[in-house]
């Protein structure tokens, strides 16, 4: 980037910077912020991600990098800034849209204090754990944990997806490589797959019991079963057959065929189903609970949309989020483990961002 | 010498379709104890198919084909292996593992077979790169892994499908005149197939060439030139010639090939 082009981009951005200022004094003077709030906020926004991408200009080769990382932190606060001071000057009603701040503050609330009505608590009131612990020993922090909501998703969540990943992963493997047993499973796991797996709720309950756990973690270990399933035996037919004529030419054959090309082949694949399953257990489990349930992050947020107190809602919102998030860098993280040789690849293609330079 | 491999009016048909296509018709070949024999032919021609064929991937339609084992061959040592134009290495394997895998089939104890893998990164050159994953290696690299493991793995015979053709053409030039220096100090029976006249005079004792399809043996070239061999070799008149004569020969069948036209090339390939 030379020095005329620079001057350029400079121009540019203070052009821009200046007139998109001007309309926001305008729309002020004028009170018409009420009115085209919407818009306004939008030509703001656009007019960042503008000035953003003129001033990768004055940034060198070695500092892109970080200037992303910036972008990718700076731009979502600069929204929930928007969002706060929307609420602030009376444009957004905070009845329904309380401000980001409130949110937190709420968020803060659930998690440390407790709500005798319903027996809300987020994190299970762990100050009372050196109290519990003298008074009940391991059982006391086992009540405690219990009335943890997040527990409650998450351990629904963790056996759900056990019961559910082992035996989509067995059949589907299986049929992967078994053309008879394709034959014979394929249409029926077709017309199942396509069912949204909420709808077999009721079914679960009328085999299980309609109270307790296991109808919940069943649906959620049928939902994951499915597509960890189809992933499984997409993932083994799609391993190059040159690799398996490989592996024959090189004399393996049977068990070793299977532990050495035909497993580590697929496993890309297989892994993509198991994020995929990951997902749609989160939804089954929230919507779940939204109906079902007297426990679990789900249920806390629609009680809270209830007895309507959209802070505390919102609060909800943000640690289902969390949760999606917290899951999803778990199961990458054991994909690195598990996939060692496409750990590197990531590691390479991150070496070569860190060296990327621009021109002079 | 005695013979290694023997294939007698090996006939292959493949059912499709549109009707049976005949991919190889009436091929024989009988290929010497440690010679390197070269079969030429224009693309399409079933020279891949015969060599699946003696690799024992597919089986022949009709006729007869065998390996001669050595009476004094360690036992478990493999009739034969594949060179494959697309590397075919484990992705999921490092440098040293994939040269390895013949061996740790075969269930050769850990530490003797690294061994043995070592030695051979070493003789293709790959030293430093022993606990890389493929996708770190060139495609030339990936090649020398894939030799590397065919070699290591010390079949009765080499097969070879095209090894060097998804190179570029310096890449190709130096892997070329490398596997010679490999093949001439370990010298096993190989059956090369490649479409280049070339490079089957560099590397070769023998040429065999393929008529278009059904592939039919058309013609033999016995290379005169003294090993060890290296590129200076191509630029002789000698080279040239018999380079060109050749070609003479094989102009017929490629001229064929693209009359025939190319919908149906690639089903025997």
């Amino acid at each position: 980037m030379n020095g005329t082009e620079r001057k350029e981009a400079g121009r540019k951005i203070l052009t821009l910077f200046a007139v998109v200022l001007l309309l926001d004094i305008v729309l002020a003077a004028a009170g018409l912020w009420d009115r085209f709030w919407l818009y306004a906020i939008l030509i703001n926004l656009i007019s960042i991600g503008v000035i953003s991408q003129w001033g990768t200009a004055f940034i060198a080769g070695g500092n892109l990098h970080r200037y992303e990382r910036f972008l990718s932190i700076g731009f979502p606060l600069v929204m929930l800034f928007a969002w706060e001071m929307l609420v602030r000057v009376g444009i957004l009603n905070p009845m329904w849209f309380p401000p980001p701040t409130e949110v937190m503050k709420a968020l803060w609330e659930l998690s440390t204090e407790y709500d005798k009505f319903n027996e809300t608590s987020l994190l299970g009131r762990p100050w009372l754990i050196p109290e519990m612990y003298r008074e009940f020993g391991w059982e006391g922090i086992k009540i405690l944990v219990g009335e943890s909501h997040l527990i409650a998703t998450l351990t629904r969540i963790f056996l759900g997806f056990v019961f559910g990943s082992i035996p989509g992963l067995i059949i589907g493997v299986a049929m992967g490589m078994s053309r008879t047993i394709r034959a014979m499973l394929d249409p029926v796991i077709s017309a199942m797959y396509v069912v949204p797996k909420i709808t077999i709720l009721p079914l679960m309950m009328l085999i299980f019991s309609p109270f307790g756990e296991t109808y919940k973690i069943v649906t959620v270990a049928i939902s994951v079963f499915f597509v960890v399933l189809i992933n499984s035996m997409v993932g083994v037919r799609e391993v190059e057959p040159i690799l398996i004529e490989a592996g024959r030419n090189y004399g393996a054959k049977g068990v070793q065929l299977f532990k050495h090309v035909i497993v580590p082949g697929a496993m890309p694949v297989i892994f993509g189903g198991l994020r995929l399953a990951l997902g749609t257990a989160l939804i089954v489990i929230v919507a779940i609970e939204f109906v079902r349930a007297k426990s679990g992050v789900g249920y806390i947020t629609w009680y809270y949309w209830e007895i309507l107190k959209p802070p505390k809602m919102y609060a909800g919102l943000i640690v289902i989020m969390i949760l999606g998030i917290i899951l999803t860098y778990g199961l990458q993280w054991t994909e690195k483990l598990v996939i060692p040789w496409r750990k590197r690849r990531d590691e390479a293609k991150e070496q070569r961002m860190k060296t990327r330079t621009v021109k002079p | 010498m005695s013979k290694k491999i023997i294939a007698d009016k090996v006939t292959k048909i493949f059912p499709t379709p549109r009707g049976p296509i005949t991919a190889v018709k009436d091929f024989s070949l009988e290929i010497e104890d440690g010679e390197f024999v070269c079969i030429v032919g224009p693309s399409g021609c079933g020279k891949s198919t015969f060599l699946r064929i003696v690799a024992g991937l597919i089986p022949a339609t009709s006729g007869d084909f065998r390996i001669v084992v050595d009476p004094d061959s360690a036992e478990g040592k493999p009739l034969n292996n594949i060179v494959f134009q697309e590397y075919a290495i484990f992705p999921w394997k490092t440098v040293k593992d994939n040269v390895a895998f013949g061996l740790e089939m075969r269930n050769i104890p850990k530490e003797e077979r690294y061994e043995i893998s070592l030695d051979w990164i070493r003789r293709v050159g790959l030293t430093g790169f022993e606990d890389c994953y493929p996708h770190e290696l060139s495609g030339g690299m990936k090649q020398r892994v894939s030799i590397a493991r065919a070699f290591a793995n010390d079949p009765e015979v080499l097969l070879m499908d095209e090894p060097l053709a998804a190179l570029d053409a310096q890449t190709r030039a130096v892997m070329q005149e490398e596997l010679v220096r490999i093949w001439e100090s370990d010298q096993k029976t190989v059956l090369y197939i490649t479409h280049s006249i070339e490079e089957s005079l560099l590397l070769g004792d023998r040429i065999v060439l393929m008529t278009a399809r059904p592939g039919r043996k058309k013609d033999s070239f016995q290379v005169p030139f003294d090993r060890p061999r290296d590129l200076s070799l191509t630029s002789t008149p000698e080279f040239a010639k018999l380079s060109f004569n050749i070609w003479e020969s094989l102009q017929v069948e490629v001229q064929q090939t693209l009359l025939v036209g190319a919908e149906s090339t690639d089903e025997c390939e």
